[in-house]
């Protein structure tokens, strides 16, 4: 990328952006980059539709929130460290702001007889919204004997023996790892 | 200090989880509870709220988990704990990102790591479904009870919906409206 000054203004218009697209997507994450296609690609043009496929593929594959991760990258293409810092701020305070505001009103209304009688419902419909997404992740994963075996075995470690689920993730990208090297081991020959 | 350790919880939790969304909600659910920041079923309650509310459900979850142990400045710590691990790795990737998508290393470690989300989300609605259906522990008694069925028979209305592709929201709202209408029933006292 060719060094370029980038003005105030793009910075300013980069937090005002992600600001909105922080304030009005709900569930977070894959809801987010239709919004951000609009906002970014089609409105101001700052990066190309191309663009838009290595914010979901580089977003995938590094850790941490999907919204989080788009915004600090676009930021960047756009208007460098800067434009990263304030895109990223932008797109974590509507949240923050709500949170901090719905957390007061939660704890006034806790005890009251009907909102528990309205919580013991949403716990039960939280569950089948958990399920659906069980199955639309086992959906997007790969369909062969290792990623069955090991799937069961990060099942059973964390609820039959209570192993740390970090321990679980590390051991499984390892796995992953060491599967593959393996694979283009015996490709070679 | 509990500024540090939510800080630094949340930064673990961000630096840790691939894919976003309910991809999260295992390492939240296992950090949180452990701490003992909130119970299962303020969890469970919060994730309702974090769907209905904008935003990522790591950013939303980790503004509640301060804001209910440390305030403001609690809620501020979480959430920045959260933010920063990816903030960080996509400045580092954003100038070689073609390099590091087409890692061999990269690669493998996401072959190992989609089947992981499989198997800890299955954990996760296992153990959500022990805060839904049992909230006294497992018996044959709480099998039989009015609470255990109406619970059963929400989940299930809005397992069908949710296949349906309802939209989460709706989901929780009648889910909580069932779930008052229910709560009143004479026999549920």
């Amino acid at each position: 990328m060719a060094k370029q000054k980038h003005s105030f203004k793009t910075t300013l218009e980069l937090f005002s952006t992600f600001l909105k697209i922080g304030a009005f997507t709900f569930g977070g994450g894959y809801a987010m980059i239709p919004l951000i296609q609009r906002e970014v690609v089609e409105r101001k043009h700052w990066i190309s539709e191309q663009d838009i496929l290595d914010v979901v593929a580089i977003a995938e594959s590094t850790p941490g929130p999907i919204a989080i991760n788009a915004a600090t990258f676009v930021g960047y293409r756009v208007a460098g460290f800067a434009g990263a810092f304030f895109s990223t701020l932008g797109v974590v305070l509507p949240s923050f702001l709500i949170i901090v505001a719905i957390s007061f009103v939660l704890r006034q209304f806790e005890d009251s007889r009907v909102v528990q009688y309205a919580f013991a419902g949403i716990r039960a419909g939280v569950l089948a919204l958990i399920l659906r997404a069980l199955l639309s992740m086992y959906r997007q994963c790969p369909k062969n004997l290792f990623s069955y075996l090991l799937a069961a075995a990060a099942f059973i470690c964390v609820a039959v023996f209570n192993v740390s689920v970090l321990l679980v993730i590390l051991g499984c990208a390892a796995a992953g790892l060491a599967y593959s090297a393996f694979a283009a081991g015996r490709m070679k020959k | 200090m509990i500024f540090l350790e939510l800080f630094w919880t949340f930064f673990m939790i961000g630096a840790f989880t691939f894919g976003g969304g309910y991809a999260m909600l295992p390492l939240v659910q296992a950090q949180v509870l452990a701490h003992g920041w909130l119970s299962s079923e303020e969890l469970v309650n919060f994730i309702a709220v974090s769907e209905s509310t904008p935003g990522p459900f790591a950013v939303n979850v980790s503004t509640y988990a301060g804001m209910q142990t440390g305030g403001l400045f609690g809620a501020f710590c979480a959430t920045l704990g959260v933010v920063l691990p990816s903030f960080l790795i996509i400045l580092l990737v954003a100038r070689c990102f073609v390099k590091f998508q087409s890692s061999r290393v990269v690669q493998g470690c996401m072959f190992g790591l989609k089947p992981a989300v499989v198997g800890l989300i299955a954990a996760a609605v296992v153990s959500t479904g022990q805060t839904v259906f049992f909230e006294n522990g497992f018996s044959a008694a709480a099998l039989g009870s009015p609470a255990f069925l109406c619970s059963a028979g929400i989940f299930l209305l809005m397992l069908i919906l949710s296949m349906k592709k309802a939209h989460p929201i709706l989901i929780i709202l009648l889910s909580a409206v069932l779930g008052i209408g229910v709560g009143y029933l004479p026999f549920m006292a």
